[in-house]
């Protein structure tokens, strides 16, 4: 991966004439040694298992800790009340979030993006645009390189692990990816893109990692749906031409500083947080007895 | 990190390091025995043991043993699977000294009753290290073929084995030394950027001086299921 910095991928799109997604396809044919061809065809398998996850939904199913399940089902008897305050996209996109952090949950199969316990937050957004949009698939696949470019850069010049930069950098980086996508399918330009990113990880800095019993299932499965709606929220401002006040390569690096000033009791640890409130002990009690 | 690292990979939930992590240590376990896995006794150290249940730690080694990836639908069930095979298993707890906190202890008895014992990291991100093989010193991901030659520790294993590499035009990608205590056992550990040909593997097998090779292929065998 040659891009530590947005701007780089903005400069060379530039330079090249070429949109964010083909450069980030090429310098993937580049590393890999593969044709656009190939790397397009294993995008494509990736997207797929997403659909497959999300339409694989077992509702009856449950974690083995007895935390996680059959809240998606809720949501999607819910999605009928004619009188529901939110519109159809995001009704659906909440649902989407919270049924992939489920099956993450119960051992489903899946597609990490950035990571496993994130993998909710891209999916809900581009199969729910996919859906309600009507576009041809191909279109999403691009959005997905857009979503890779902007979680590479991330993982270069910050985190993408709880354990290394607090939930931020999962969720966090997740929602950016997904509102730089979303921004590029909606029409918008290469600056809209990074702006859109920016503004959804800004919303996201300083967010921690406190799993309770350092299971992957509280907060984080709620946790998918704030980063799928932030994303949405965030590319529908950077479409309006809001642009973030902080240059996004800055956002990103503050990110990093956040994470590395995040005390070990809120990276992943479950020393600190909503990991040790009574409802959590209560909660790991059940399990263990 | 590479662009399909960060949109992938698929796996089977519901935590990288926890469970696509403990799949790819049973995995790679499974390839260097080379054969059915008849027993295993498996041994969970630091988070593994403490928060390995609500992970599926347990069904994702054994999963890996059986020849899964950590792709595979069936890791939910493969203790039933296991045990529909006769594979006699048995987990415990350890503490092993200077191990990474996702650490796990594999004693492995095959089909023909080659023996193997193993301890395997999770570094995250369902990045793995073979720590040890044996009971001496490893160092190993598993993304590369990989050659484990143990030997008495005498001149010239070193170059017999580098030597009949280039021979085979399979380039070295790197290279690892270790010894229990001078002209006692010591193992060469080689990752390679090719696969080795089994003809090879086999030659090495009777050398003089030569005690164990162990060869970790990155094609799959479709396991023992
Ligand atoms: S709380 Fe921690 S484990 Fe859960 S999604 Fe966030 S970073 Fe991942």
């Amino acid at each position: 991966m040659s891009y530590r910095l947005l701007r780089e991928i903005l400069s060379d799109a530039q330079n090249e004439n070429l949109k964010f997604w083909q450069v980030i396809l090429n310098d993937n044919c580049r590393e890999n040694r593969i044709t656009e061809k190939e790397s397009f065809s294993k995008m494509t398998d990736m997207y797929i298992a997403m659909k497959e996850a999300d339409s694989n939904y077992d509702s009856k199913a449950k974690s083995a800790s007895g935390m996680a399940g059959g809240d998606g089902k809720l949501l999607e008897d819910f999605r009928k009340q004619p009188n529901r305050l939110i519109g159809d996209f995001l009704t659906k996109v909440i649902e989407k979030a919270v049924k992939m952090g489920e099956s993450n949950a119960c051992m489903k199969r899946i597609v990490a993006a950035p990571t496993a316990g994130s993998c909710g937050v891209i999916p809900a957004v581009l199969i729910t645009y996919e859906e309600e949009k009507k576009v041809a698939q191909d279109r999403i696949i691009e959005a997905l390189y857009v979503a890779g470019g902007i979680g590479e850069v991330i993982a270069q010049s910050a985190e993408i692990s709880g354990a290394k930069g607090g939930c931020q950098a999962e969720i966090g980086s997740a929602s950016a990816m997904a509102a730089g996508a979303v921004v590029y399918l909606e029409g918008g330009d290469n600056e809209a893109i990074i702006h859109s990113a920016a503004l959804a990880l800004k919303n996201m800095l300083g967010l921690t990692c406190d799993p309770v019993g350092g299971l992957v299932e509280v907060p984080c499965i709620k946790r998918n749906v704030s980063g799928a709606v932030n994303a949405i929220v965030s590319s529908q401002m950077a479409i309006a031409g809001i642009r973030s006040r902080i240059e996004p390569d800055e956002v990103i690096d503050s990110m990093k500083r956040i994470g590395n000033l995040l005390p070990e009791c809120l990276r992943e640890t479950s020393k600190d947080g909503l990991a040790i409130t009574s409802s959590a002990i209560k909660i790991m009690e059940n399990i263990s007895s | 990190m590479q662009l399909f690292d960060i949109i992938g990979p698929v796996m089977v939930g519901p935590s990288s390091s926890h469970t696509a992590g403990a799949v790819k240590i049973g995995y790679v376990a499974h390839k260097l025995l080379s054969e059915q896995v008849v027993k295993a006794e498996i041994f969970l150290h630091g988070s593994f043991l403490a928060t390995g249940k609500g992970h599926g730690t347990d069904k994702a080694i054994v999963a890996g043993l059986l020849g899964m990836q950590p792709d595979d639908v069936r890791i939910p069930e493969s203790l039933e699977i296991a045990d529909k095979m006769g594979v006699d298993i048995k987990f415990s707890g350890i503490s092993l000294k200077d191990a990474s906190p996702n650490s796990v202890l594999l004693k492995l008895t095959g089909k023909s009753g080659r023996m193997l014992e193993i301890v395997g990291e999770s570094l995250g991100g369902s990045i793995i290290n073979i720590a040890a093989i044996d009971g001496l010193s490893a160092n190993f991901s598993g993304d590369r073929p990989t050659l484990i030659v143990h030997n008495l520790d005498q001149p010239g294993h070193v170059a017999e084995v580098t030597s009949m590499l280039s021979h085979k035009s399979v380039n070295i990608a790197s290279m690892q030394l270790y010894r229990e205590n001078r002209g006692g056992n010591a193992v060469m550990i080689l990752e390679c950027d090719q696969e080795i040909p089994e003809s090879a593997v086999e030659w090495l097998k009777k050398l003089e001086g030569v005690v164990k090779v162990t060869y970790y292929s990155l094609i799959p065998t479709g396991g023992s299921l």
